[in-house]
């Protein structure tokens, strides 16, 4: 396996420009936090299963911005249902990236159904996903993720290995008002968006 | 003639700004979710499961939309685990509730999860209330809206299966 978890992210995070990114409870939220902390990232520590629903809820309220929703094969495993609702609801902003080193890297590298040969590109392309692909080597995705109408999904084969702990913010408070102030302005702290 | 709480549940909806609605279907909820999909205004998604209502609701409110979940109890279950973002993060979230397993329930299956549904709602950190009669459930909703929009409040309308009224499986197939 040529590819690496913490370049791919990194790459895929490099001038994000006003890019909105979901990570993944464990794995990929360390990933985007090592690809440097930002107010406009929502890293998940629970949840499991929910990072691609998050994605979707921020890309029906924000249908200007792109959404960046960066996971790993397990949580998405947990989810998968989320893919259908995806699917019917064709959110053009949306790209889901699933960071697969077909482990449990939080509990152990337990093997996912991934690396028994579970093709989640494929689901998510039976889903209804407009654009689904495998990437098993190095590979520009940046016009996937900031220009090309989704809903995108991309299942990107990573090694397994381990890497250094790069912790985002642990307040769940903390982590929705700051990004909800970076997006929203002042007017988060007290309203929602205007009807 | 039956009050009419589906429409009164949708004006209270559309009073408060809710533009986005998940649900998994009830047949106590078809005529409100059939209101909020026909409402240009409003987005209804279905879903594969009620857990993902509660990342749907938590992914707008970050994007500054206000949203509601429609489901029935027995999907209660369904929910504890992600309920625990909700708390930690203090997501607002209104979810109404049709009520299984009480009054006139047909399926005893259903039964185990009705029962438990309030307890575990309140267990997981979310306020319950009980509507037990048409007449109550709009002034519920709207409470529920206010408490979790302004107050970022994680909010439950259980409406009692006697208001639903459905008493055999003939019945809810035909409605």
């Amino acid at each position: 396996m040529s590819l690496h978890r913490r370049a791919v992210v990194k790459k895929l995070l490099e001038k994000r420009g006003d890019l909105l990114v979901v990570a993944g409870l464990g794995s990929t939220s360390w990933d985007i936090t090592a690809a440097g902390d930002a107010d406009l990232n929502f890293p998940t520590w629970g949840a499991m299963g929910q990072a691609a629903m998050l994605g979707l809820g921020l890309a029906l309220a924000q249908p200007k911005r792109r959404v960046l929703v960066v996971t790993g094969d397990g949580e998405m495993l947990m989810g998968l249902g989320s893919l259908a609702t995806i699917g019917v609801q064709q959110p053009k902003n949306l790209t889901v990236v699933v960071i697969d080193n077909e482990r449990y890297g939080e509990t152990g590298m337990q093997a996912t159904h991934t690396a028994h040969g579970v093709d989640m590109a494929a689901i998510a392309r039976a889903c209804g996903f407009r654009n689904s692909e495998k990437i098993l080597k190095e590979k520009d995705l940046r016009k996937i993720v900031h220009k090309i109408p989704g809903p995108n999904f991309l299942q990107v084969k990573v090694a397994a290995e381990s890497v250094p702990l790069v912790l985002p913010p642990k307040d769940g408070i903390v982590l929705k008002e700051r990004f909800r102030r970076a997006l929203l302005g002042k007017s988060a702290d007290v309203l929602a968006k205007e009807p | 003639m039956q009050l009419d709480w589906p429409a009164e549940v949708h004006r209270e909806l559309t009073a408060a700004g809710v533009r986005l609605v998940g649900y998994v279907p009830d047949a106590g909820h078809k005529r409100l979710i059939e209101l909020c999909r026909a409402d240009r205004k409003m987005r209804a998604v279905p879903l594969t499961t009620e857990e993902e209502g509660i990342g749907l609701a938590s992914g707008a409110w970050l994007g500054g939309e206000k949203s509601v979940l429609l489901m029935q109890s027995s999907g209660v279950g369904n929910l504890i685990n992600v309920l625990g973002m909700v708390s930690v993060c203090r997501f607002p979230l209104v979810m109404v509730i049709t009520m299984r397993g009480e009054q006139g329930e047909f399926n005893p299956w259903q039964v185990p999860m009705g029962e438990a549904s309030a307890r575990v709602l309140e267990t997981m950190g979310v306020a319950v209330r009980q509507a037990g009669e048409p007449q109550a459930i709009a002034a519920h909703v709207r409470l529920a809206l206010t408490r979790a929009f302004e107050a970022q409040g994680a909010e439950a309308v259980l409406i009692a299966q006697k208001v639903i009224g459905i008493k055999s499986f003939q019945e809810q197939r035909s409605q």
